[in-house]
């Protein structure tokens, strides 16, 4: 088939993958386009390709024959129970991308005050949103993390004041959906004060 | 809403109704709620039901059945419905926690959650359809196709509210792609977010389109992103220079970043920039700029070795100054031995007080760097190779791999044997796959290159690795696929019966011995099989292992590699000793073996032992037959044989199989009926008058037809505003062009040629030292025995003779890259090898410039009748028709009315009726012009000799141009043709006609004239095309793809000729192609009737699809918009075209004779948004002249389609 446009043009990252330990998925972003079961293949690859290595060895790995083949290597760095696996062509630095990951996590943990994996699974969508203000198109767009949160805030701020009263039900509920239910108190005893608190659906 | 708090989440009155409604909300779907509210006796419909909490607030507030109330109800429901509803939907945390739930029937419950999607989506609500998307989005993620929502993402990206916008937008860029449909309706949608006001808007609309954008999403809205970045993504390059300099530091990392994207690949282009970049290397402190300049300067330094210098103190400050220095180095000695010193250091201490993955990070790209430095500079390299030797031992896999990359680059004759051998020892040891595999290709790699230069030396190691095979099954299994071709081909590189075999003997035999351990023990694994061809080519001896009966289980090929090499060996020992015993005892083994194999050499030795009976001396004949170095093929080898002449390798040598012979009969039968149809005398007549009727037909509906895009006298109007664009003179594509050339300066074509020759020279020169091996060498201070190992590849392959010398397979198609590895030398040289014609000025043929230029013109095809008698008249006529055409053009863009009318005399006189209609519309669209228009927008000079010629063709001639009659030429090119038929096609430039179909933009439509040449009947004509990829011939439904198109017609005898018209179906537009095809025929006599058969080509050129198109000058003016193109300059002459292809790809032409001596511009290629496909190519194609110069200014969305189009316009010029 002849080539028709461009579609295979240059991005210098190509993928940005975050997986745990098991390999479950935690954010995928890719830059070009594959079907939903090559980016699951791409991802378990990674995952296995990523997982097998030691702790003390170096964050590169060439040889990914799925994505881009010789040219690109996986930078990645390993977070607690989070792999941040960055797919990049060789027009990147490998420095600068380490330093990159550093920032979005360190992003991540000032937008999710002390980030842990759970907010990453319930969260996607913010974690999309924090990602966007740094990569746009494969290309790094911005590598201060006071500018990316500052913007982040900005459109938080956006969207809360959108949903006005409106959204404050919405919220209110979410919030009593994301408690803890089965840690609250049967009853609340406060001096002689007894307040029995209701049977609450499970949300769970 | 106040009441809700932890305690008591929901309104006091949701507990009055004293329903169970909080028990439900955890279930999946609403047909709980649904039958909950018919419980309560209240009708609310499908859409309403959402807002349940809703209706019970107000159900309880008046009483059932007051139907007024109702609709009231309604009202308030909605607005409050909102709200509410979305408390109950499960939001993208609910859903994630319901997975987490269900570990064991995780799909299961997805899938119900997609109902439930489905769902949600179906509502009128955003909100609610947001929340879908958003929960889609996750499950994508997961790995579900989300592409059945692509319509509900779109719904989302258009909601006015951010919030929303956002989880659109997300959705979008995550499973949206090329061949989602609904891309295209996001066009309009997209253009409004970019130019929102606000910020974020804009932004997230970015965001998304640089993950989806298509070619077709990119053409529309690339003016909307430059507007957008008016101050830093302008795609002109001295803006964008500007912006380099801008004080804001994003803007000018984004600048930076742009640029070296761009340099990429070209980087000479960017050689006048290196001082800003100096500059701004020495006072900028934002690391990524910095490394993308010194990235930048990598590529810049080998084109100019100034620069290397100059940069050697402020890189050797950052070198001291910071601990690493990343890739790129320029091209000094002195900054190289830092370098390499600094990098050794990185290499060899780690720092205690890091981690211990840092110090591996810092080893990595120490390795990593120094690969680089090798390449220019291997000398530095080399002295460090105990370091990278001790690398080889690193436990990880990554460093180990790089070190042994550069071990690979490192090896010399010198030191070859050292570096293999301690590259065996690790063989042993190695760890992991992937690292012990590439270990032995780099070791069988490195031998293999050896064997050619230094044949002794190799046999070590390849003795060494044959051991390994048979060391038992397991080290061998899985990797061996790869290693055993190497293998192969290093046993080839020993070839025929030449010394190294004799150390390879026992190797191979122990291997072809062990071979049956292994086959005996039932491990007939494709590996192991694939290792024992290559060590049969090794050794090619004995040949009792070859011949072992159990060989016959092994596959085929393996087989036949045996039998070969035995016959080889046989062969040798023949000629040792013939008549010895033991060529005896071979020949009987053979003979009592060989038969297992049904093999052709059975008879060979049969027959040599009948020779030797008769005591004939055989061997030295016997050993002929292999004769002859085998070297290893070149993998490109078959790609580069061309083609001889006139073989087609798709055509079939025999007729292909008719799929059933009564099939065949059959349409032929009820065609002899139709027979009498088509009697002579009526023929032709009804032809011209149906013609005629048809083309009024065709108008009518093309005038109807809202896709047909024709000269309108409505949408002239739009041309005379605009005051600021006059000076862009918009013409018709179609009209012709008489470029001039004056004689070139006889000094510069020498030059040039002087040039051309000298690279050429070099070019030899080149291959020659690559043929040697090892002479060629680029480092400065290199000496021969250290040559880096890369060059060394080039030798061992074998090319075929008449290889074509082309490199374009180097270039991987799938290159992401390609689109910006664009040679603008070779452009223009190929513009200047070619020059014009010296010593006298030669009148371009303007139809000729103008045939390149312009598309067919689709409303022509049917004046183009059936070909008259006389050859003579009917060119002349159908000259005069083209000219009308012209002429037509001309008047829908009111160019020159005045003119024009005189030429409508002219046809009047010259054209018969049929032309009686095409006169009286164009007057009437003259009439509808606005009177303003005549002021012509181009200047003109009418010129004396053919001056109607280049009236006609609405553009300037120089006034010291002597123009020449043109020759008469016909508007039909020949097709093909024999002693019975005739098929032309329409155009003079040798260019097939053809015919795009706007509506459907992969459609082309060719016209072919059959005309009966002899004095029989010819009937049942089929015109078949072999297909190809690319392009198809279209034909009726049912029939097979390689049946061909019966033409609805028979010719009878004299000179009778009809036309017929072909469709095809093309996938890209962008190249040209050629397709070749049949036509069978049946000639038929009062007393017999033969087959026959002809055949021909057809040429489909890039601009024959292009279309010609009004383009209104605000329009034309925002498409050449790119600051860059002197449009405003002073121009004598100059027209400007547009035109689009059929698919729609727009194609903007600039054509200037500059007339005073300047100089040229500076070649640019600008080319924006490079990682997508808004490809604007400012190309100025300037044919170095004394006084005058020609040049064209092309603009294209589609680079491929524009390469060929100005190749075609360079062969055009060529030609003249």
């Amino acid at each position: 088939m002849l080539p028709t446009s461009l579609s295979s043009a240059s991005t210098m990252i190509k993928a940005i993958l975050i997986f745990n330990n098991h390999g479950k998925p935690r954010l995928s972003k890719f830059y070009e386009h594959y079907n939903e079961d090559t980016e699951q293949q791409i991802i378990r690859e990674t995952f296995h390709l990523v997982s097998k290595r030691d702790e003390n060895v170096c964050n590169f790995l060439e040889g990914g024959m799925l994505i881009g083949g010789s040219d690109y290597k996986l930078i990645y760095r390993h977070y607690a129970t989070l792999y941040f696996v960055f797919c990049v062509d060789s027009s990147e630095s490998e420095l600068g991308i380490l330093d990159l990951i550093q920032v979005f996590v360190e992003t991540l943990d000032k937008c999710f005050e002390n980030v842990c994996e759970l907010d990453l699974i319930f969260h996607v969508d913010k974690v999309h949103n924090i990602l966007a203000e740094m990569v746009m198109g494969g290309m790094v767009l911005e590598t201060n993390m006071n500018e990316i949160i500052m913007q982040v805030d900005a459109q938080n701020k956006m969207e809360k004041s959108e949903a006005g009263i409106a959204g404050a039900p919405a919220r209110a509920v979410s919030a009593v959906k994301n408690m803890n239910l089965p840690e609250m108190p049967r009853n609340i005893n406060i001096g002689d004060i007894s307040i029995k608190v209701p049977n609450l659906p499970s949300f769970k | 809403m106040s009441a809700i708090s932890y305690t008591d989440p929901f309104p006091a009155s949701l507990h009055n109704t004293g329903r169970p409604v909080r028990p439900q909300l955890h279930l999946p779907g609403l047909g709980k709620q649904q039958q909950t509210l018919h419980t309560l006796g209240t009708r609310v419909d499908e859409r309403q039901s959402r807002g349940s909490v809703g209706t019970h607030l107000l159900l309880c507030r008046r009483p059932a059945g007051h139907k007024r109330y109702k609709s009231q109800a309604n009202m308030a429901l909605k607005i409050v419905k909102g709200s509410i509803d979305r408390m109950f939907d499960k939001n993208l945390q609910d859903l994630v926690r319901g997975i987490r739930n269900h570990k064991e029937e995780e799909a299961k419950y997805i899938s119900t959650c997609i109902d439930e999607i489905k769902q949600e989506l179906k509502q009128d609500n955003i909100a609610v359809k947001a929340n879908a998307v958003c929960k889609l989005t996750y499950l994508q993620m997961l790995g579900y196709d989300v592409s059945w929502a692509a319509f509900n993402i779109v719904e989302v990206m258009s909601s006015s509210k951010f919030t929303y916008k956002r989880i659109g937008y997300l959705a979008a860029s995550q499973c949206f792609h090329e061949s989602t449909d609904v891309i295209m309706l996001t066009t309009n949608q997209i253009r409004k977010d970019l130019s929102s006001p606000n910020q974020y808007d804009t932004g997230v609309a970015l965001t998304g389109l640089s993950c989806f954008v298509t070619p077709d999403l990119a053409r529309d809205l690339a003016n909307d992103i430059m507007t957008l970045y008016p101050e830093s993504l302008r795609p002109a390059f001295p803006r964008l220079k500007e912006k380099l300099e801008d004080p804001d530091p994003g803007v000018q990392s984004a600048a930076v970043n742009v640029i070296c994207e761009l340099a990429r690949r070209n980087p000479k282009n960017y050689l006048s920039l290196a001082p800003l970049f100096f500059k701004l290397m020495t006072s900028s402190t934002n690391n990524w700029v910095l490394i993308k300049i010194i990235k930048l300067f990598g590529a810049l330094t080998p084109l100019e070795p100034r620069l290397g210098k100059k940069l050697i103190e402020p890189l050797t400050n950052l070198i001291h100054s910071v601990d690493f220095v990343v890739l790129g180095m320029p091209n000094h000695s002195a900054s190289i031995q830092l370098c390499v010193q600094k990098l050794r250091i990185l290499i060899e201490d780690s720092d205690q007080n890091c981690e211990p993955s840092v110090n591996a990070c810092m080893k990595y790209l120490g390795l990593l760097a120094m690969s680089k430095i090798l390449k220019t500079h291997p000398k530095s390299v080399q002295s460090h190779k105990d370091l990278i030797l001790q690398c080889l031992d690193d436990k990880d896999e990554s460093i180990r791999l790089r070190a042994l990359d550069l071990l690979y680059g490192m090896v010399s004759k010198k030191n070859l044997m050292e570096i293999v051998k301690k590259l065996m020892l690790h063989v042993d040891k190695a760890e992991g796959t992937t690292y012990r595999d590439e270990l032995l290709t780099k070791i069988i790699d490195i031998c293999t290159r050896a064997t050619t230069s230094t044949s002794p030396t190799s046999n070590g190691p390849s003795h060494n690795l044959v051991h390994q095979y048979p060391g038992g099954a397991d080290p061998v299994r899985g990797h061996t696929a790869r290693p055993s071709h190497r293998l192969s081909d290093a046993g080839r590189g020993h070839p025929g019966q030449s010394h190294p075999r004799i150390c390879c003997r026992p190797d191979g035999h122990s291997l072809l011995d062990n071979a049956h351990t292994l086959l005996t023990g039932n491990v007939q694994r494709k590996g192991i099989c694939e290792v024992l061809y290559a060590a049969a080519w090794i050794c090619g001896n004995s040949q009792k292992a070859m011949l072992r009966p159990k060989v016959a289980t092994l596959p085929g090929h393996i087989q036949a590699v045996y039998v070969q090499n035995a016959a080889k060996l046989f062969a040798t020992v023949l000629k040792s000793g013939e008549g010895s015993a033991d060529s005896t005892a071979a020949q009987e083994m053979m003979i009592e073996r060989l038969p297992l194999f049904a093999s052709c050499i059975l008879q060979l030795v049969k027959y040599i032992q009948k020779l030797q009976q008769k005591d004939v001396e055989i061997a030295e004949e016997v050993i002929a037959l292999f004769a002859g170095e085998l070297n290893p093929v070149a993998p490109k080898a078959q790609k580069k044989v061309p083609v001889p002449e006139g073989l087609d390798l798709d055509a079939w040598i025999n007729e292909p199989p008719s799929e059933s012979e009564s099939e065949d009969e059959q349409p032929r039968a009820i065609f002899s009926k139709e027979e009498p149809k088509y009697s002579r005398p009526r023929h032709t007549e009804v032809d011209e008058k149906e013609l005629a009727k048809r083309r009024e037909v065709r108008k009518q509906e093309q005038a109807s037809n809202p896709f047909y895009i024709k000269s309108s006298p409505s949408s002239q109007k739009v041309y005379q505003e605009g005051p600021g664009v006059e000076h862009i003179p918009v013409v018709q594509i179609d009209l012709t062009v008489p470029l001039k050339y004056v004689k070139l300066e006889e000094e510069r074509r020498q030059k040039d040629r002087a040039d051309k020759k000298k690279k050429e020279k070099k070019k030899r020169k080149e291959k020659r030292g690559g043929g040697r091996g090892k002479k060629h060498d680029s480092g400065p201070e290199s000496e021969e025995d250290i040559t880096p190992a890369h060059m060394v590849d080039i030798v061992t392959e074998e090319m075929p003779e008449n290889a074509l010398p082309s490199d374009d397979d180097d270039k991987d198609p799938n290159d992401p890259h390609k689109a910006l590895d664009i040679d603008l030398d070779n452009l223009v040289q190929k513009a200047v090898i070619r020059p014009l014609a010296d010593s006298e000025k030669l009148p371009v043929r303007s139809h000729r410039a103008a045939d390149v230029l312009k598309s067919p013109t689709e409303d022509v095809e049917a004046e183009r009748t059936v070909v008259s008698q006389e050859p003579k008249k009917k060119s002349s006529k159908e000259k005069k028709e083209k000219k009308k055409d012209k002429d037509r053009k001309k008047s829908k863009e009111e160019k020159k009315k005045k003119k024009h009318k005189h030429e409508d005399k002219g046809e009047d006189l010259l054209g018969g009726q049929e032309d009686e209609l095409v006169v009286q519309s164009e007057e009437t669209s003259e009439v509808a012009a606005p009177p303003t228009s005549t002021t012509a927008e181009c200047p003109l000079t009418p010129s004396d000799a053919g001056g109607e010629e280049s009236v006609q063709n609405g553009t300037v001639e120089e006034e010291e141009e002597e123009e020449e009659p043109l020759p008469p030429m016909s508007n039909y090119c020949l097709l093909a043709e024999n002693s019975y038929i005739k098929m032309m096609l329409e155009d003079a430039d040798q260019v097939n006609d053809i015919q795009g179909n706007l509506q459907d933009g992969s459609q082309v439509v060719v016209s072919v004239i059959f005309e009966n040449k002899c004095e029989s009947f010819l009937k049942s004509m089929e015109f078949n095309v072999l297909d190809s990829l690319n392009s198809k011939l279209q034909r009726p439904e049912g029939s097979g793809a390689h049946d061909g198109l019966t033409v609805p017609f028979q010719l009878p005898p004299g000179q009778v000729s009809n036309e017929a018209r072909f469709v095809f179906t093309m996938q890209s537009i962008v190249m040209p192609q050629k397709l070749k095809g049949t036509l069978t025929f049946i000639v038929k006599n009062e007393d017999s009737s033969t087959h026959e058969k002809l055949e021909f080509k057809l040429h489909f050129t890039c601009t024959s699809y292009l279309i010609t198109t009004p383009c209104y000058s605000d329009a034309f003016a925002k498409l050449l918009e790119s600051g860059d193109l002197k449009c405003s300059s002073r121009i004598d002459s100059c027209a400007s075209m547009y035109s689009r292809s059929i698919q729609g790809h727009h194609v903007c032409l600039l054509v200037k004779t500059v007339s005073e001596p300047k100089n040229l511009y500076p070649l640019q290629i600008l080319i924006f948004i490079t990682y997508y496909c808004v490809f604007l190519l400012n190309l100025i194609l300037s044919l170095p002249q004394s006084e005058q110069t020609v040049s064209i200014d092309a603009k294209c969305d589609e680079p491929t389609l524009l390469g060929n189009v100005l190749d075609e316009i360079k062969q055009t010029f060529s030609q003249c």
